[in-house]
């Protein structure tokens, strides 16, 4: 039963089965996910930031997402598509599914609120020596949005690394499998040893965002990044992990 | 339909086993981040402290700490009271930095017109402070509550009984009811306690003007 | 600010490296339930994660409540290595099994392959404080199934047909199936068979099933009730080799609760069940019926409780 040994046996970091291969799959369906919720949600969430259009109705769903069981969204999906979908997709496809899902949310809403708070002085400074809208919206609106979309991809990366867990529920692989392997092997060993490193690799990745957040975002917005961002805000983009 | 009717008894306790393991921590959560939150406005040094902690916890994935508390806590898988623990933690995590912005957020005129007033100290944050950051703390409530109804069913993958059993068994069994039931159910549940926060905030700051505010 | 973010970082890191190194206080997983073991005569009885035990744990339960012991039900507890540790503990009082995989579980290395050869080497190897009743002629054995496709594609018709060819196919079944003699371990050993790969799935149900017929596995482990190998035109290899022995349906109970009502009881009902009823039962249960109801018109089908 000994955590310790589980971690330290060879025969666990080899094959197709061992820890750097769960971690290698783990992360390959959160990089497709957040790819896929990136190319959905920032577009959208430009919109809406520009245009002001619809932004009560994404608030409102925002919410409402959150209390969607991503469990129960999975199976849901498998049992819709398993009729109509042959060959491994019909695991994948839930999965992947549900893991957008969680995503959209915190990093529509990040960008959207970025670009709404993003300092009229500044815009209007740009207005003033002349450039256009859409010169605006690149060159002024979206750097200074940086922050809060940053924010919101981070959530949404949490959101996602933590129920990627889910996808051994459906058979596919994952550090989920070790979790619901060790429970079935009756093996608590494996089952906390797949659950350490899930919370391992988020620790790292939100480290990982903390230290891209410094890098990405103009040093001339972060003084005012960690005083502003009122509360509300900051607690919408932050949804729990799952 | 039939299902449901046949099955009513075991959707119940189910439904009352959630909602215990949604609620329990939740009440504990907001009680113990309410002192650590007034410290860490009141001291701004704890407050990087207290604040970074709580990210880091938040960040753990609630599967892996339901998994991992039983060899801390000394208590057996199944038992529910890791659900507990872990989603306390999480709530206390997530309102600690609510109360601290929401106590940061009391207009200064306010708290200086209190204190002109003769309220001190406690019956300062009592009577007036903690009331004015109350919108502020309830918003955050509201996201802690809806999360803890969906995190609750990650705990079926462990066995444990709550709605989220009933999706395991949708899944086994290859049926609809009873997964769309559990779903149903979930948001429901989580409306119900949403609208159970917006109300007691309504009733907790009687001076709000009627205008919408978000 | 940075240090104390780091403080927080090396606490976080001491937690999770204690639960690493920790775990002394005994195995989380033993035990099925809440722990508090049954009070007086009343009998609390649990199942496996798969349908058809769950169907027969329902059977017994009702059984006994018609005799007048009461009981409680703590069905889907998980696989075997688990709810073997909840009656070890007392979580759980009575269990439905099955005597080959038992006997395997039990003793890996036993070669009892006939009914009466499996059931007296099992009644000798049994967990302390336990005991079983008379088995049932009813029997519920795993197959390795393949599709119909596959099995003339490699002209298989038993396990052993498998083995030039093994290579090149994927086998699927429960997690647990990895380290067990009747599973990857025996196959591997026994039939000298070594897939490409296993995935872990699931108990003979939904995602087996699933797998097999849309082709991401070309073995699978599935159960001999199961009506889906009809429906879905698969075929159920032969174990020429005995790998998987007799597997007859016996009900495993507490030493302590066992008196003469129960025995009767459970006796009686073993006496009537037969491999025809479990595949008649499963095939209810595909279509949705709820599990205690199909048990209930088996109890009154066989006169031993009113309907």
């Amino acid at each position: 039963m000994n955590i310790m040994s589980w971690f330290t046996d060879p025969a666990n970091w080899t094959g197709s089965g061992g820890i750097p291969a769960q971690i290698g799959y783990h992360l390959w369906y959160s990089a497709i996910a957040l790819l896929a919720a990136l190319v959905i949600a920032v577009p959208l969430g430009i919109f809406i930031g520009y245009t002001g259009r619809g932004e009560a109705l994404v608030a409102g769903s925002a919410n409402a997402l959150r209390a969607l069981p991503s469990l129960g969204l999975l199976v849901l999906l498998f049992l819709v598509i398993s009729p109509v979908v042959t060959g491994k997709l019909v695991y994948v496809l839930p999965t992947i599914i549900v893991l957008v899902l969680l995503a959209v949310p915190p990093i529509l809403t990040g960008t959207y609120a970025g670009i709404q708070t993003a300092d009229p002085d500044a815009v209007g400074a740009a207005r003033g020596i002349g450039f256009t809208k859409r010169q605006i919206l690149f060159n002024v609106q979206l750097p200074c949005a940086l922050p809060l979309m940053v924010s919101g991809v981070r959530s949404a990366t949490l959101q996602i690394v933590s129920t990627a867990t889910i996808a051994a529920y459906l058979g596919l692989q994952g550090l989920g499998r070790f979790i619901l392997d060790g429970r079935a092997q009756a093996s608590f060993a494996e089952m906390a040893g797949g659950a350490i490193l899930v919370a391992i690799l988020a620790l790292a990745l939100e480290f990982t965002f903390a230290w891209l957040g410094r890098v990405i975002v103009s040093p001339g917005l972060r003084r005012t990044a960690s005083k502003s961002s009122s509360p509300i805000s900051t607690t919408v983009l932050e949804p729990a992990t799952t | 339909m039939n299902w449901i009717s046949s099955n009513i008894d075991r959707i119940v306790s189910l439904t009352i086993s959630h909602v215990w393991l949604t609620l329990v921590p939740t009440v504990i959560g907001l009680l113990v981040a309410l002192p650590l939150g007034w410290w860490a406005h009141r001291f701004k040094r704890g407050q990087a402290a207290i604040v970074g902690t709580a990210g880091l916890l938040y960040t753990i994935p609630s599967l892996a700490l339901f998994i991992i508390l039983p060899t801390i806590l000394g208590t057996k898988i199944l038992d529910p009271i890791n659900i507990v623990v872990a989603l306390t933690l999480y709530t206390l995590a997530l309102l600690v930095r609510v109360v601290a912005d929401g106590l940061d957020s009391v207009p200064h005129d306010t708290v200086a017109a209190a204190e002109a007033m003769g309220y001190r100290g406690w019956q300062r944050l009592v009577l007036v402070e903690l009331p004015v950051a109350v919108p502020v703390i309830a918003a955050g409530l509201r996201v802690a509550v809806v999360s803890n109804v969906s995190i609750v069913t990650m705990a079926a993958l462990l066995g444990i009984p709550q709605l989220g059993s009933l999706f395991t068994q949708g899944f086994q069994l290859r049926l609809y009811v009873p997964l769309l039931t559990g779903i149903v159910l979930c948001v429901v549940l989580a409306i119900v306690f949403d609208g159970l926060i917006i109300w007691l905030n309504r009733l907790l700051t009687p001076w709000r003007q009627r205008t919408v505010t978000s | 600010m940075k240090k104390r973010i780091l403080l927080s970082v090396l606490a976080v890191t001491c937690a999770l490296a204690l639960s690493a190194c920790g775990g002394g206080g005994g195995d989380p997983l033993s035990g099925g339930g809440d722990n508090k073991g049954s009070s007086g005569s009343e009998v609390i009885v649990g199942s496996a994660d798969f349908t058809e035990s769950q169907l027969i744990a329902s059977i017994y339960s009702q059984a006994l409540q018609a005799a007048g012991v009461p009981t409680k039900e703590q069905f889907n507890i998980g696989s075997r290595e688990v709810y073997i540790q909840a009656l070890k503990d007392g979580s759980v009082d009575l269990v439905p099994e099955y005597t080959g995989a038992l006997l395997s579980y039990l003793d890996p290395k036993s070669t009892a392959a006939t009914p009466q050869a499996v059931q007296s080497e099992l009644s000798t190897k049994l967990p302390a404080g336990t005991a079983m009743l008379t088995p049932s002629p009813a029997e519920d054995k795993d197959v390795v199934a393949v599709t119909q496709a596959t099995a003339d594609k490699y002209k298989l018709k038993t396990i052993s047909d498998l083995k030039p060819v093994a290579g090149d196919l994927v086998l699927g079944g429960p997690p647990e199936w990895k380290t067990r003699t009747q599973g990857v371990v025996g196959l591997r050993d026994v039939y000298g068979l070594n897939f490409k790969d296993f995935v872990s799935l699931d108990a003979g149900g939904t995602l087996t099933m699933t797998a097999l017929t849309n082709g991401q596995i070309q073995a699978g482990d599935l159960f001999s009730t199961d009506p889906g190998l009809h429906t879905n035109h698969l075929v159920a290899l032969e174990d020429d080799k005995n790998l998987f022995a007799a597997e007859n349906v016996v009900p495993l109970i507490k030493a302590g609760k066992q008196n003469d009502a129960v025995t009767k009881t459970l006796n009686a009902v073993s006496a009537k069940l037969t491999t025809d009823d479990l595949i008649n039962m499963n095939a209810e249960a595909a279509k949705g019926t709820n599990l205690s109801d199909i048990a209930k018109k088996w109890l009154a089908g066989a006169g031993i409780s009113k309907s």
